[in-house]
């Protein structure tokens, strides 16, 4: 049946297209009472060119399904006094448009373009600079958000809203797009079904991505830095991550990748660079981690004791300052088959896999994950000793976390 | 100044004359040259030559300076009978002896390095803090050894003290820190913790590299405590003026003791 579905969708987008160019007209504005009137009274389908020009007005409504394109991208100003678009119709279009200044409020959620309740939109190759949301979905489907550039400059979080913003919405297409210095890179919540790919999100005050209750949503080849927060998720299945690049996420409580309540996930091929913790699991079942590298992290994964389930097979970890670190004896999880650099092992049948199990814990993470403090003893010979011992004759370790065949060389 | 001066090159010469820096020389050498030739991972041999720098330099430094005190004594009682000021002997006699022993340091560690300084580019900064603690490393557990020795007129026990203050600072005293922390948990222990490490040149010496070693998981600890204090110029001079006390207080009282011994 799903054979026959997807032509008769391209059928309605091809039927589309060509009502377009048989019955749409362009309708060319230089100021912002032409481009009111050319929002007033063009036909649905038309297109709207706007000049290069400054253009001043918060709240208008787009009530048709319309093509807005800036030509030398124009400026659409919102005076730091609110929300500047508001589109409220399917097919909406709006490409190459700079938009600033829709201040802030703390009990409205001003926002450049705010997608209320319309489906099938194109947001293309559009500038936002200084706003508190950037673009805002609500109950919108099947809509698509790419290779624009988001650049906040609040310095507060209350100040600042987020970058691209989906709630209730399902199917939609995030590609390309530049986020920087906003609350939230990219926030979804209870969001399905959507594609986000390819962005580039840093600097933001809080998460670079942050969702909740969004199930079956892909991630793919994302580059996520230098956030105040890092990434974090919570209460969702079915999550797919691909390729994705987390970097440079430090504090106390940044993490490279926060997993809160995320069970039947595949987290595969990432990459997790210099982060302070570069996997954080709290209470995630079932999820697969496989092929991810974790390189020069102070803690590769740190996995609480209510994970349960949660396959890690083939990653690498390199010069990381902790693996893996847990707070409990008790480990119900899988490592198999992982490359640690710290792995000192041998193989003496040449399967390449060492001879010997490799124990990702050490004593001193298990002392550090309960007082902080301890981190100043890090690499003390007393320490290391402590770690030998431990090594040898395991106490406080969990004593199945283990990998059973550790990697002797790095092959992908 | 012209004594003290010729009393250094003396023993500079002297101490090179021995085997023994010699094949402490060479020790680095193969260490870091077989370092670089196995593992070619820029991350382990700094971590390495960070171990070497915190247990093997004060071990050789403590006991070769003791060694080398109890061997000299004829040859400082028959330099006595010379009209040399004493302070300058013994400053001579310690000056000598840290220089030829950081030169021997120097040069095992730095010419593998230079040979293949490719694979450092990244680590540049900590290679020469490797090399400045090292240094400072050797000249404090120098003074150590010849205070220690001024202390014991009896061999067989300045070696022992020696070894036991060898293990004090590298082990037992990381030990002490543990517990105290483990204990006392539940309070609020950030600077207590930074003025525990502040005492011991080997903690400091620790904390200087993982600083920039371990930036990632450090930048975890509570406001990141270390990496601001350690950042700061205040905090680095504090750290800086701790070292150098351990070098200066040892060498004062071993001089005072010196100038009035009864050999």
């Amino acid at each position: 049946m799903s054979t026959l579905k997807i032509p008769s969708k391209y059928l309605l987008y091809i039927l589309f297209i060509f009502s377009n160019i048989i019955i749409s007209k362009t309708i060319y504005v230089n100021n912002t009472i032409q481009l009111k009137n050319a929002l007033n009274n063009a036909l649905p389908y038309d297109t709207i060119k706007i000049n290069k020009e400054n253009y001043q007005f918060n709240f208008l409504e787009i009530k048709k399904p319309l093509t807005l394109v800036g030509i030398n991208s124009p400026t659409f100003d919102g005076n730091n006094k609110g929300t500047i678009l508001i589109v409220k119709s399917n097919y909406v279009f709006i490409e190459g448009i700079n938009f600033q200044n829709t201040g802030y409020s703390f009990t409205n959620d001003f926002s450049a373009i705010k997608i209320d309740g319309a489906n099938n939109c194109s947001i293309l190759k559009n500038n936002f600079t200084n706003c508190f949301f950037a673009i805002y979905l609500a109950k919108s489907f099947n809509c698509s958000i790419s290779n624009n550039k988001i650049v906040g400059s609040q310095k507060r979080q209350t100040f600042s809203g987020n970058g691209i913003h989906l709630w209730y919405s399902k199917n939609i297409y995030i590609s390309n797009n530049f986020i920087e210095g906003q609350r939230d890179g990219i926030y979804l919540e209870f969001t399905k079904k959507s594609t986000i790919e390819k962005n580039i999100s840093k600097n933001n005050l809080r998460y670079g991505l942050h969702f909740m209750f969004s199930d079956s949503c892909n991630y793919s080849e994302n580059i996520f830095e230098k956030n105040n927060a890092g990434v974090a998720v919570m209460y969702t299945n079915n999550v797919k991550m691909n390729g994705n690049i987390f970097r440079n996420n430090w504090g106390d409580a940044s993490y490279g990748l926060l997993l809160k309540d995320i069970s039947s996930s595949e987290i595969k091929n990432n990459y997790f660079i210099k982060n302070t913790a570069g996997i954080y699991l709290e209470g995630c079942d079932r999820n697969s981690f496989k092929n991810n590298q974790f390189k020069n992290n102070g803690w590769a994964i740190r996995l609480m004791a209510n994970s349960m389930e949660n396959t890690f097979i083939k990653n690498i970890f390199l010069g990381n300052t902790f693996d893996v670190t847990t707070n409990n004896s008790k480990n119900y999880n899988t490592f198999d088959k992982n490359y640690w650099s710290d792995y000192n092992g041998y193989d003496i049948d040449k399967d390449g896999y060492g001879d010997t199990p490799y124990r990702p814990v050490k004593l001193i993470s298990i002392l550090v994950e309960n007082n902080k403090t301890l981190l100043i003893l890090l690499r003390s010979f007393f320490v290391e000793l402590l770690n030998l011992a431990e090594k040898l004759l395991p106490v406080l370790t969990p004593e199945t976390l283990i990998d059973n065949h550790p990697l002797m060389k790095i092959n992908i | 100044m012209k004594i003290l001066a010729t009393v250094i090159k003396n023993q500079f010469q002297d101490s090179f004359r021995s085997k023994w820096i010699i094949v402490y020389s060479l020790f680095y050498f193969l260490i870091t040259f077989g370092l670089i030739l196995f593992t070619n991972d820029s991350n382990k041999i700094i971590l390495s030559l960070m171990n070497v720098n915190l247990i093997v330099i004060p071990l050789v430094c403590i006991v070769f300076g003791n060694v080398f005190f109890y061997n000299n004594r004829e040859y400082i009682i028959m330099i006595l009978a010379q009209p040399v000021d004493r302070k300058y002997i013994y400053l001579g006699l310690y000056f000598g002896l840290t220089f030829a022993m950081s030169l021997s340091f120097l040069l095992g560690v730095f010419l593998p390095i230079i040979f293949s300084f490719k694979i450092f580019i990244n680590n540049f900064n900590i290679i020469f803090w490797l090399i400045i603690t090292g240094i400072l490393i050797t000249s404090i557990f120098v003074g150590i050894a010849f205070l220690i020795s001024m202390l014991n007129e009896n061999k067989l026990k300045g070696l022992g003290i020696s070894i036991f203050s060898w293990f004090l600072f590298t082990a037992l005293y990381d030990a002490i820190i543990l517990m105290l922390l483990q204990i006392l948990q539940n309070y609020p222990l950030e600077i207590f913790s930074l003025t525990l490490t502040l005492v011991n040149p080997i903690d400091i010496t620790r904390i200087i590299i993982i600083n920039n070693f371990d930036i990632a998981a450090l930048m975890g600890f509570t406001g990141a405590v270390f990496n601001k204090f350690f950042g700061s110029v205040v905090g680095f001079v504090i750290a800086l003026f701790s070292l150098i006390n351990w070098i200066a207080i040892p060498l004062f009282i071993g001089l005072n003791l010196f100038n009035k011994k009864d050999f």
